[in-house]
């Protein structure tokens, strides 16, 4: 199989529109953690199987609709 | 103190005997020759053009440091008729090079946005400068309706966005353009275009289009005759601080930071160099020699930025400076996002305390933390900036910041200010 | 017989709509309550900040369910003649129309939210956010509709509920809108749009990690490394003038 592109899933903040309300770190704190202001500080590190329901989860439960899961293309 | 050893280099802004008095028209015309844009666009010119500059290896001079001749390919694949957006903000308070430009060689300024617009098939081209900054804007003006009387036909016109130091950014100024809002937007993709409306933006700093108008008329090898292979061409720095005459030189990239600094007469000893602007980076005395190019100033963990240099003397305390500049940048802060928001000021809090000498025994520990911190963690690269010069600041006066936080602050802290908020020095060889 | 039967189911029928209909504003009122005080960001080691929001919507589903209830029994009992047109159009129903219809208010305003929000990952956050405005006439309405059409407005249990359910939404409106000042201030302070949250607010208590299947969370300490992040009251040059080493 010629598959030399994997894609792959992140978790991203958009900076404008967080209010810090914290909930992306309750529900994903293996991604984000809060800094000392309460606003969220990303790993960026791709979310596997086991954390992508948790990461749409938390994505939807942002009030701001501040948290984003996107696809990274990965070349294997 | 080393002496000049490298020619001097006049392509920009040509002064002397022989050289530009007149910036008007005739003038401009008769020491740098003709230059013919085709009107409408012609596909062959278009290629030449392009392959000129990406040969001359031209590379953006208001910061960004991205190669001119890829922002234009960029746009070929948006497709729609772009607009060209001429950016003359200067929000660096260090900064003059491009007053100058506008002041003395507008036209190379105004060639360039034309040979830019032929090129990208763009009709008008929008020049902005800051609201506090008139006798550009006049002499833009000037400018254009010379060019207009001469049959120039694509259409100029001067916007005058807030003075402040995001504005200059790319997407904030866009984002003005469009909106009247002068606030960075989260950009995820740099390589798609900023969009005016349903038309892509072709923006480029001022003096990246004054270098466009030199390389229409003399070449690419030409243009490689100044600077080093790896940084070619000419570059404007301005040079304040500890310096006799402070202004804006022409010096080819590669030159070394003592060496530009020396052209404007250094008063003697420095405690150190700021390099980039106020997001830039310190260095130590002993790196004078570092080359001005983007290569080596980043192995020292510095970068280019706009073309500044600001010499600290010995006996200046290079953490009250860092101070003054951290809490000016936290107030120039756009305040959409929190890192930038809280975390700067937060920053220069802590750098005041430690410049007075009363900061608790954590204070550079937490200095250092929270410049890790806000890295990338805005829309802009606003703190990313200051973190970097702050983080640089904590390295290259760690001896002092040490003593500083061990309750005996140096007397060089109530020496006067090198640093200006936010008019900087005049030009070189201008009337005081 | 038919006839004491049909009276007991009816009588039957009228209770239920006096009973869902409490209930019906009582958990109103909470999911009321809980959406005002969702920007005061709750959290202690048990209890992680977003459990509110879904306290909320989970109250708002339940009081849906008892309205649904409520207004099936309205519509269904033969004493009074509240049409089903009259569930949504207000105004229109013969049985007490002004009361009757500010219930219908309610009812279409509590809709709008609901679907709004049942689409919300489809529809743009700004036009969510300006539909989910219309939840602040939904209880308004409702209880207005409890007082006015309600059997047992007057009886003192009754009475005592709406005086409870209204203390509880007025206090939480007065901090709502006292916080968005105090927010809006500290912000206008910095030249900042993102609205400053407020220390007290800010997590310094163990961030609640997933709760496992198992009930023990797992934590994760931020606690502040010192300064706040608001501005120092004196600028460089003041502080180092009044040093006079």
């Amino acid at each position: 199989m010629n598959a030399a592109v994997a894609v792959a899933l992140r978790v991203r903040v958009d900076p404008v529109a967080c209010e810090a309300y914290g909930y992306c770190a309750e529900l994903l704190p293996e991604r984000v953690t809060l800094d000392e202001w309460g606003y969220p500080v990303v790993d960026g590190t791709p979310v596997g199987a086991d954390l992508v329901d948790l990461a749409r989860r938390a994505a939807a439960e942002c009030p701001r609709r501040a948290l984003l899961v996107e696809a990274v293309a990965r070349t294997r | 103190m080393t002496t000049t050893t490298l020619p001097r280099v006049e392509r920009l802004l040509p002064s002397g005997p022989g050289g530009l008095t007149d910036p008007g028209l005739s003038g401009h015309l008769a020491l740098h020759g003709p230059l013919t844009v085709p009107p409408r666009h012609d596909q062959a010119w278009s290629e030449a053009l392009l392959a000129e500059v990406a040969a001359a290896g031209l590379t953006g001079r208001g910061g960004g440091g991205f190669p001119a001749a890829a922002k234009w390919e960029a746009l070929r694949r948006a497709g729609r008729r772009p607009v060209v957006v001429v950016n003359a903000m200067e929000g660096e308070p260090a900064s003059a090079k491009d007053r100058a430009l506008l002041a003395w060689s507008p036209h190379l300024v105004l060639d360039g946005a034309e040979l830019v617009a032929a090129l990208s098939g763009a009709r008008s081209v929008v020049v902005c400068v800051a609201d506090d900054r008139d006798p550009s804007a006049r002499a833009v003006r000037l400018a254009a309706a010379e060019r207009s009387a001469a049959g120039a036909i694509r259409e100029v016109t001067v916007r005058r966005p807030p003075a402040r130091y995001v504005t200059g950014e790319e997407s904030a100024l866009v984002h003005w353009l469009a909106d009247g809002d002068a606030r960075p937007v989260l950009r995820v993709d740099k390589s798609v275009p900023l969009r005016l409306g349903r038309r892509p933006v072709l923006i480029h700093n001022a003096e990246t289009l004054a270098q466009v108008a030199l390389i229409a008329r003399h070449g690419a090898a030409w243009f490689r005759n100044a600077g080093v292979p790896d940084a070619p061409g000419s570059t404007l720095v301005t040079v304040s601080g500890a310096v006799h005459t402070p202004g804006v030189v022409e010096v080819g990239l590669g030159t070394p930071v003592d060496e530009v600094v020396g052209r404007c007469g250094p008063t003697g000893p420095m405690a150190g160099y700021l390099v980039g602007g106020y997001g830039g980076a310190w260095l130590p005395p002993g790196m004078g020699s570092t080359p001005l190019a983007p290569g080596p100033l980043a192995r020292v963990g510095a970068t280019l930025g706009v073309g500044i240099v600001v010499a600290l003397p010995a006996g200046s305390c290079g953490i009250a400076e860092t101070a003054r500049i951290a809490r000016w940048m936290a107030g120039e802060s756009a305040g959409q996002c929190g890192p930038c928001v809280y975390g700067l000021p937060g920053i220069a809090g802590d750098l005041e305390l430690l410049a007075a000498g009363r900061a608790d025994p954590g204070a550079i520990g937490r200095i250092d933390e929270r410049s890790r911190s806000v890295v990338g963690r805005g829309a802009c690269r606003h703190p990313d900036g200051v973190a970097r010069m702050v983080r640089s600041a904590l390295d290259v006066f760690a001896a002092d910041a040490a003593a500083h936080g061990a309750g005996r602050p140096c007397a060089g802290r109530h020496a006067p200010s090198v640093l200006a908020f936010p008019a900087p020095p005049a030009l070189v060889g201008e009337a005081s | 017989m038919s006839a004491v039967v049909s009276t007991s189911t009816t009588e039957a029928v009228w209770y239920m709509i006096r009973a869902t209909g409490i209930v019906a504003l009582v958990l109103l009122t909470l999911t009321t309550v809980l959406g005002l005080l969702s920007a005061a960001r709750v959290r202690t080691r048990r209890w992680p900040a977003f459990a509110q929001v879904d306290l909320h919507k989970r109250a708002t589903l339940l009081a849906l369910v008892f309205l649904a209830l409520h207004v099936v029994g309205a519509v269904a009992d033969s004493y009074v003649n509240v049409g089903l047109v009259s569930v949504v159009v207000p105004f229109t129903s013969s049985f007490q129309p002004l009361w009757t219809g500010l219930g219908a208010v309610a009812v279409d305003l509590l809709a709008a939210v609901a679907v709004s929000s049942a689409l919300r990952q489809r529809i743009s956050p700004d036009l969510w956010r300006r539909l989910h405005w219309l939840a602040y006439g939904c209880w308004p309405f409702a209880m207005a509709h409890a007082l006015g059409a309600g059997t047992d407005a007057g009886q003192l249990w009754m009475d005592a509920i709406a005086a409870v359910c209204t203390i509880a939404v007025v206090g939480a409106l007065a901090w709502r809108i006292g916080y968005h000042r105090t927010t809006t201030a500290a912000a206008g302070r910095l030249g900042a749009t993102t609205r400053a949250v407020p220390e007290r607010h800010r997590p310094t208590v163990a961030v609640p990690g997933r709760h496992t299947a198992h009930g023990a969370p797992r934590t994760r300490r931020h606690a502040p490394s010192g300064r706040s992040g608001t501005a120092p009251t004196r600028t460089t040059t003041q502080l180092l003038e009044r040093d006079p080493r």
